[in-house]
């Protein structure tokens, strides 16, 4: 090493801030990646199930004699046949109850009735069609502000007369919980006092995380050892195995559960889902592996759904623009059952990041959760547990404020920002923001996209149109949103009771090179390639000498998982955290090949000197060798070491978002002529990844804005649960990126990252919706819902005479 | 398979490499890639011929294989992701290119836009950006907002025509 410069050391490592070109693609271009449907078992048998036509309806009969008679079907389970072990109902997340096989009742269209398990995935297919069942219609509610009628159709007989859930009292049959935060009578005064306030209901809809991978498992269950393994897209590994362990009574030690290689996660992958529990005991009845594959009509109307929020909006303002309140009131759709997927005491997620990146004094919020005869769910889609909600809220209604002020929405963002000195901010509805620099990045944004020149075509093309000179007209839609991720600080999270830490272990080998295992799980996020970046910088080993591994429930330390861009903030720490812990064991190991105190040396990019006498060093990969052939006395031998990290706070991640659309008003076609995304996420690792987190995230923020959706009709029928229907952009429609950033380190993450991955998608949803929104402004419109697809477009242009 | 449908031969290439077996008539090509022959590269997303993610090269053309029966290959030349690497071992110009441009990320829709990528550089070997973004349009990738895609295609483009690659990605 010695003939090395130290720029030389430096970039061998491959650590942090380097554009490391990614490990896992050398298998994924050769079609050698292990996802769970390239798992196949000796005697495998394949699941699927039969599932409910109605939304709302009474199960009178089930027959499944025509389809057990069907060579190759092995059995079909009902929840009948779960009932003895207690397995028919499942406790979901949220601390409500969801049937696994319908007991009785349907609540929503294609609910799981029937698991048919038979020799090959034809069969199976075959014998689903071979199973009558009989129903009884029952009137169908699939409005959330409907189900709070008072006479609205009970949707939870098995709640009947239980008027406190898990997250305290209900008040109505079809209620689930409410839940308050911030001061209700300040805001009340703040209001009352005002010079000004709005008032917007701003929904926004239902749609679906939808990986281009679904969701799938295989189970095994060895009757002789009594151990049962499980292969399975799980963003929460360990989260699965404890839950299959409480459910199922097999000792959690005789669990494996294995997620391999996962294609797209978004948060449709952390929940538990009937799938897995069917597959499971379909294993143990049957003694051989089963799989299960949803096919992709499955995946959009069944395993979860995102957002369905309605959000009544408020905010009291002065004359001049500085907000003074800010009042919310959510009616959130949790579909048939409340499988959220929350930490424990959160129902609603941290909605409370509402009052954004502004310095609102006082703010109050109400969410109140609603059944409805819709798809369970409620996942955080590319997003940290209603983030994506909020801070569309918040980003709308600023807008909407400026346009009834008659001033400039950036100007009035810059009125309202928390300034650079107010950090650690203690925001009106209990956050402590940790870091952040608005001012700057909104001043960099504007600067790059041209703000004032783009405002200036805009007016005079509206001039133009209003004289009929075009049909076109032109949005400006801003966006700047505060995130609040890595969930989480244990005094505030858990999940079933466990705490939202996570973990890492690193052990070097004597040669130098090492293994680490991490509790959290890739799903495209290049773990295998970032975290071994930390781990090179923290302890001067080359990157492409540490292998990762992720996802062995039996060799990685418990972790609570990949999604809300937690891993960064969590799992990364974990990860620096360890490494410090080896690297102060091999400090002592150097002093004593050098025969110095400890005291007297320095950390030098790949190993320790002497301080004043650079020539007398050691490599961290001589300590390794060292530290199994000669290790100092009195210290263990070996070199390695397990972290499990509770963060002392969430991160904040922010960013500037600004989106230019033309809009075609005879045919309703927005084009996006120009998307600019400024992200500040702290540290960062691999700008190449981030650069490619964000793109990816823009890509979907850009198809739930103008037009991804997952639509029920008045009968409860799903429309458009297919990739024919559901949005999913193609390269053509998808506008190019512009990427930039700001850095302001997390001041308490070991290495300063906050996390990026659902960045994007936050922010750049309102930057969408805010640019239809403003481009229809001149002509009288204040808030137009969400999605803004061509046919709708088209429609508010011939709502308002244009 | 079901032993109620007469099974009917299917002879065809893949990577090079002739095949008969037995099928279902209704057995599709997808399933008799990744089941039959084990070739678990092409991958299945939605089965109903929208997401790409099983595109392979039949006869030089792009077939999405989870909309093509098994037996409409019979006598035909099928290469899927696993043969696409040079005879010598080395990487295609396509799949250096989508690492070098970080053009995957979940790699689930990788194999199916490595293949029609393959068939669009050979209808097309110098596309322009628009004609790669159009060339495309039946791959979905939920990951990579396609942009790095586009790159990774034109870094191959430009090393098969034998010019310099550009700048790898940001
Ligand atoms: S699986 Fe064939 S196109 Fe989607
Ligand atoms: S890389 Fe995940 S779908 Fe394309």
């Amino acid at each position: 090493m010695n003939d090395m410069t130290p720029a030389q050391r430096e970039a061998r490592l491959e650590g942090v801030g380097c554009k490391r070109k990614r490990v896992e693609d050398v298998r994924f271009t050769q079609g050698k990646g292990n996802y769970v449907d390239d798992i196949k078992m000796p005697g495998m048998l394949h699941g699927d199930f039969v599932r409910s036509q109605y939304g709302h309806a009474k199960i009178k009969k089930i027959d499944t004699s025509r389809a057990k008679a069907l060579p190759g079907v092995i059995a079909v389970l009902t929840a009948e046949d779960l009932k003895p072990l207690g397995l028919h109902w499942m406790p979901t997340l949220a601390g409500d109850v969801q049937a696994v096989l319908a007991d009785g009742r349907v609540s929503f269209q294609n609910q799981e009735i029937a698991f048919v398990i038979a020799t090959d995935r034809y069969i199976t297919d075959d014998a689903i069609q071979l199973v009558d069942v009989e129903y009884e219609e029952l009137p169908v509610i699939v409005d959330p502000f409907k189900a709070m009628l008072p006479d609205a159709p009970v949707l939870r007989p098995d709640l009947e007369g239980k008027m406190t859930g898990a997250h305290g009292p209900r008040k109505h049959h079809n209620h689930i919980f409410e839940w308050t935060i911030g001061d209700k009578e300040a805001t009340d005064i703040a209001f009352s006092k005002a010079e000004v306030t709005i008032k917007e209901l701003i929904s926004y809809h239902r749609t679906h995380p939808s990986p281009l991978e679904t969701c799938q498992c295989l189970a095994s269950f060895d009757k002789i050892k009594g151990e049962l393994t499980v292969y399975g897209t799980f963003q929460a590994p360990h989260v699965i195995r404890t839950v299959a362990s409480l459910l199922s009574k097999i000792p959690e030690h005789k669990i494996h559960v294995i997620a391999p290689d996962i294609g797209g996660g978004f948060g449709n992958k952390v929940g538990a889902y009937a799938g897995y529990i069917c597959s499971i005991v379909a294993s143990i009845v049957t003694g051989l592996p089963v799989k299960w594959v949803e096919d992709r009509m499955e995946n959009l109307s069944t395993t979860s759904f995102a957002r369905d929020y309605h959000m009544t909006t408020e905010i009291a303002a002065t004359k001049d623009g500085k907000v003074t309140g800010l009042r919310v009131h959510v009616l959130a759709d949790h579909g048939a059952f409340d499988s959220c997927a929350d930490p424990s005491k959160w129902p609603a997620g941290f909605f409370n990041i509402v009052t954004g990146s502004y310095d609102f004094p006082v703010a109050h919020v109400a969410v109140d959760g609603v059944y409805t005869n819709k798809a369970p769910g409620g996942v955080a889609y590319r997003c940290s547990f209603r983030v994506t909600e909020a801070a569309y809220c918040i980003e709308r209604g600023m807008d909407i404020l400026a346009q009834k002020l008659g001033m400039d929405p950036a100007d009035l963002r810059m009125k309202n920002f928390v300034r650079r000195e107010q950090f650690p901010y203690q925001s009106a509805l209990g956050w402590e923001y940790d870091s952040g620099d608005y001012h700057l990045a909104m001043q960099k944004a504007m600067d790059a996209i041209g703000y004032k020149a783009l405002r200036a075509e805009q007016k005079a093309k509206q001039a133009a149109f209003k004289r009929g000179e075009t049909r076109e007209i032109m949005g400006l839609g801003i966006s700047f949103f505060t995130e609040i991720v890595g969930a989480g600080p244990s005094k505030n999270c858990d999940i079933l009771g466990i705490a939202m830490f996570d973990s890492a272990e690193i052990r070097i080998h004597p040669t130098g090179s090492i293994i680490a295992r991490m509790g959290s799980k890739s799903q495209g996020q290049g773990h295998e390639t970032t975290w071994a970046q930390i781990i090179a910088t923290e302890l001067g080993i080359p990157s492409d000498d540490i292998m990762i591994e992720e996802g062995n429930t039996d060799t990685a330390p418990y972790g609570l998982g990949t999604y809300g861009s937690r891993s960064t903030p969590v799992a990364g720490a974990a990860i620096a955290m360890a490494a410090r812990k080896i690297k102060n064991k091999a400090q002592m190991i150097a002093a004593h090949l050098l025969e110095v105190s400890e005291y007297d040396l320095e950390w030098d990019i790949d190993g320790f000197r002497v301080k004043g006498n650079p020539s007398r060093s050691k490599t961290m990969k001589e300590i390794a060798w060292a530290a199994y052939n000669s290790p100092p006395p009195g210290l263990e031998p070996g070199l390695e070491a397990v972290n499990y990290y509770d963060p002392p706070n969430m991160t904040y991640p922010f960013g500037a978002y600004f989106c230019v659309m033309d809009i075609d008003v005879d045919t309703g076609v927005a084009k996006t002529r120009r998307f600019y995304a400024l992200d500040d996420c702290g540290t960062r690792i691999n700008p190449m990844i981030i650069e490619g987190q964000v793109h990816g995230g823009l890509t979907e923020a850009f198809a739930i804005a103008m037009g991804q959706e997952i639509k029920y009709d008045e009968m409860g029928n799903v429309v458009g649960a297919s990739f024919m229907d559901f949005f999913i952009p193609t390269a053509v429609e998808t506008p190019k990126w512009e990427t930039d950033f700001t850095v302001t380190p997390s001041p308490h993450h070991p290495i300063g990252a906050n996390g990026v991955g659902e960045s994007p998608n936050v922010g750049g949803v309102p930057a969408f919706s805010n640019a239809v929104n403003d481009a229809f402004q001149f002509l009288g419109s204040t808030h137009i819902q969400m999605p803004h697809d061509a046919w709708r477009i088209w429609e508010v242009g011939q709502k308002l005479g244009a | 398979m079901t032993d109620t449908i007469e099974q009917v031969a299917v002879a065809v290439t893949i990577n090079g490499k002739r095949v008969k077996r037995f099928v279902d008539p209704r057995t599709l090509l997808i399933h008799f890639l990744r089941e039959e022959m084990n070739l678990t590269g092409s991958h299945i997303g939605c089965e109903t011929s929208h997401c790409g993610a099983c595109t392979v090269e039949m006869d030089g053309l792009s077939v999405k294989s989870c909309t093509v029966f098994a037996v409409q290959a019979n006598d035909t030349e099928v290469n899927t992701v696993e043969g696409l690497a040079n005879a010598d071992g080395t990487l295609h110009a396509l799949q250096e290119g989508f690492r070098q441009m970080h053009g995957l990320q979940c790699g689930f829709c990788t194999p199916g836009m490595l293949m029609r990528a393959k068939v669009l550089l050979s209808e097309n070997p110098d596309p322009s950006e628009d004609e790669i973004r159009f060339g495309i349009a039946g791959n979905l990738c939920r990951c990579t907002g396609y942009q790095n895609i586009v790159k990774a295609i034109q870094y191959a483009a430009d090393k098969l025509n034998g010019r310099a690659q550009k700048e790898a990605a940001e």
